[in-house]
């Protein structure tokens, strides 16, 4: 059995039809239901092959640069006088974020099912880079659905793209962000299904790409649990990650389950504060419902109808969560709060300055409930924050924000 | 014996196929769609899909899409479309009804709620596009106890284990998707759609309705030939799309802006 497959004594999650509780599952049209049961038979049997797994851990090691640092960042723990807080640096990796764990493995999923078109979504771009990043190095025909909303505010990525030789495709349907790019995604996925590949961008869309995914981005906790051994001699208390999809809190998350002693912490983007309605937070403000193949916790009204989502963090900019969190929120095993935007800008100014390291916005989430947290706990507690991915592409958000024309 | 069933038994003893015509439910609003149902079934319809909006409508093409981001602009509800079936079955107790659209606004409503209310209004089946029948087991029985019959879709992927699952879920009549894509697609081939349908043929004695891609009186004809039932969407919509937001239509001027519908019955007919 590979060591990338962890199983937990307690939690054996998701179940044969892809269900995690009541959450999770195949919700799309008949025309697809098939190339997902393929896509879980050829998963199914990928993952008990360790050839599969070396090839992974080669291209995590020699193209993405991992494993990533587990960083004692000194200065911001004196900030906050309280515990001692470590970053785990998926912001050094290849692309810039730890999306490309993921695209790096279903590509190798995409190329043994001899598929030739691969197709994603992506919101703030991150997951359209990595995508089109894996595309351009296997010599894959690529299309990236973004919403022209998204493609106004994250222009350097859609050139990133483009460079990579990805064809970026603006849809202007609903609200013209994360969630439509998706919507095209599948629309394109159940016309061109013989060819194409989809590479989900995170642990939501139906079964079996939650599963999947978390498994590839459980790289993330593998080596946070030897490195914390190895660094302090023992396991953090606690983990702290934003959750917009929620792929880089599942890959911190996930190998700690069955390890109680230690909190996980999910931080949802709060935009203009819960009370406003103008957020991004169905954990913490939302009910269960089924969008985008899976049933998970949504924003949606007393109709059903989703609901437009704000963040100043085009990657949390998202209606829905994982289903896998939404069961981890109801078992109580993971907490899950929210910050502002102006709580993650102010995250993002204070990392960059203590620690000289520009934080992406989403990331930014992360670091700002950290702020709040450590004050509060003592000196010998240890909490791992996710920074999942670096500033660069945020800066024109900010300088905007502060009226500087760039 | 159920409205559909009968319906398709007495086409059946005509030798007659079904023409069953898809409209968005408050495109251009709900009033106007009352209107466009019965002028429908003066034009020759047999049963009337009626669409209830979702935001997020991933399995269809454009022209739906924006059908139904007319529809949420005027704020149609689901309890709005069960409300615009009631009005229908005041002066219509004939033409079968079938609700189709996505599994969220009736998940919010809740199960049984939306299962008695939708009885209540004289909707006859169901057609949830996101739903496949693994992840039916909760609603499915709830509605086939109170009476609506639980369609389902096959598409050109499905394989011969799937084709017989849903067909052995299904109720009232299957529907048959012509081609891989989104509703509006326009890449029917109507040889293949008729090998398919043969394959489908040994697995169910229900009707097979067939949609995706038919857009006029031609193709039409030509899957009323081979299917039991064709299935028109988008090429109507487009003829709605037309219509104004004012509730004052007459019947005839709805009738002429839906002939589409009569040239399709009269060719299907010849």
């Amino acid at each position: 059995m590979s060591e990338h497959l962890i199983h937990h004594k307690t939690y054996d999650f998701p179940d044969q039809s892809g269900h995690f509780g009541p959450f999770g599952g195949i919700f799309v049209g008949e025309t697809l239901m098939p190339a997902l049961e393929e896509l879980n038979r050829q998963y199914e049997r990928l993952k008990h092959d360790p050839a599969f797994w070396a090839e992974f851990d080669y291209d995590l090691a020699h193209y993405v640069g991992r494993p990533s640092p587990l960083y004692f960042a000194e200065r911001l723990t004196k900030l906050c006088g309280g515990a001692r807080i470590f970053l785990k640096r998926e912001d050094l990796n290849h692309t810039g974020a730890h999306k490309v764990n993921n695209t790096i493995g279903q590509a190798l999923l995409a190329r043994a099912m001899g598929k030739t078109r691969i197709i994603a979504e992506t919101g703030a771009g991150q997951h359209g880079v990595a995508t089109a990043t894996v595309a351009a190095r296997l010599g894959l025909e690529c299309h990236v659905f973004m919403g022209v909303d998204d493609i106004q505010r994250q222009s350097a990525n859609v050139f990133r793209m483009k460079m990579l030789g990805a064809n970026v495709v603006g849809v202007s349907s609903g609200s013209r962000t994360l969630k439509d790019a998706m919507n095209e995604a599948l629309r394109d996925w159940a016309t061109n299904v013989d060819n194409t590949y989809y590479i989900i961008g995170t642990v939501a869309g139906p079964h079996p790409y939650p599963m999947l995914v978390r498994d590839f981005q459980s790289v993330i906790g593998r080596e946070v649990k030897e490195q914390s051994m190895k660094q302090i001699g023992r396991l953090p208390d606690s983990l702290v990650a934003c959750v917009g999809g929620g792929s880089n809190a599942i890959g911190l998350f996930y190998p700690f389950i069955d390890d109680k002693q230690v909190r996980m912490i999910g931080v949802e983007a709060g935009g203009l504060g819960l009370e406003t309605g103008k957020h991004a937070a169905p954990l913490s403000a939302g009910q269960p419902g089924v969008l985008h193949g899976n049933r998970t916790y949504l924003m949606n009204d007393a109709d059903g109808q989703i609901l437009e989502t704000h963040s100043v963090s085009a990657g949390l900019d998202y209606p829905g969560v994982g289903p896998e969190h939404s069961w981890l929120k109801d078992l109580h095993r993971a907490e899950y709060t929210a910050v502002t935007d102006d709580e993650a800008l102010a995250a993002f100014r204070t990392l960059t300055r203590s620690e000289g390291i520009i934080p992406a916005l989403e990331s930014s989430h992360a670091v700002a409930h950290a702020l709040k947290l450590a004050p509060t706990l003592p000196a010998e507690h240890v909490m791992v924050v996710n920074l999942s991915g670096r500033g660069d592409k945020d800066l024109h958000t900010v300088a905007a924000i502060d009226n500087i024309k760039l | 014996m159920s409205r559909i069933t009968h319906c398709f038994t007495e086409l059946k003893r005509h030798g007659k196929k079904a023409l069953i015509p898809y409209l968005t439910a408050g495109d251009p609003n709900v009033a106007t769609t009352l209107g466009l149902m019965h002028a429908l079934v003066a034009n020759g319809a047999d049963l009337i899909e009626l669409g209830f909006p979702f935001s997020d409508p991933s399995a269809d093409g454009p022209v739906v899409q924006r059908a139904i981001e007319r529809s949420l602009a005027k704020k149609t509800t689901l309890r709005s479309v069960l409300e615009i079936v009631r009005l229908f079955r005041t002066t219509d107790q004939n033409t079968p009804v079938v609700l189709m659209g996505y599994l969220n606004p009736v998940e919010c409503m809740g199960y049984q709620t939306f299962t008695d209310a939708a009885v209540a209004a004289g909707v006859d089946g169901v057609l949830l596009v996101d739903m496949p029948p693994e992840e039916g087991h909760d609603l499915q029985p709830i509605m086939r106890k109170a009476g609506l019959e639980t369609i389902y879709l096959v598409a050109p992927t499905s394989n011969p284990k799937r084709i017989a699952a849903i067909c052995k879920q299904s109720s009232g009549y299957v529907y048959y998707v012509s081609l891989k894509g989104v509703t509006g697609a326009s890449h029917l081939d109507v040889d293949s759609v008729a090998t398919n349908l043969a394959r489908l043929r040994e697995y169910t004695a229900l009707p097979l309705g067939v949609g995706f891609g038919i857009r006029d009186a031609e193709s039409a004809a030509q899957i009323a030939k081979i299917a039991d039932a064709v299935v028109v969407g988008s090429a109507l919509i487009n003829r709605i799309a037309e219509l104004k937001d004012q509730d004052t239509y007459t019947a005839a001027e709805l009738e002429r802006q839906t002939s589409l519908i009569a040239d399709m019955r009269k060719a299907m007919d010849r």
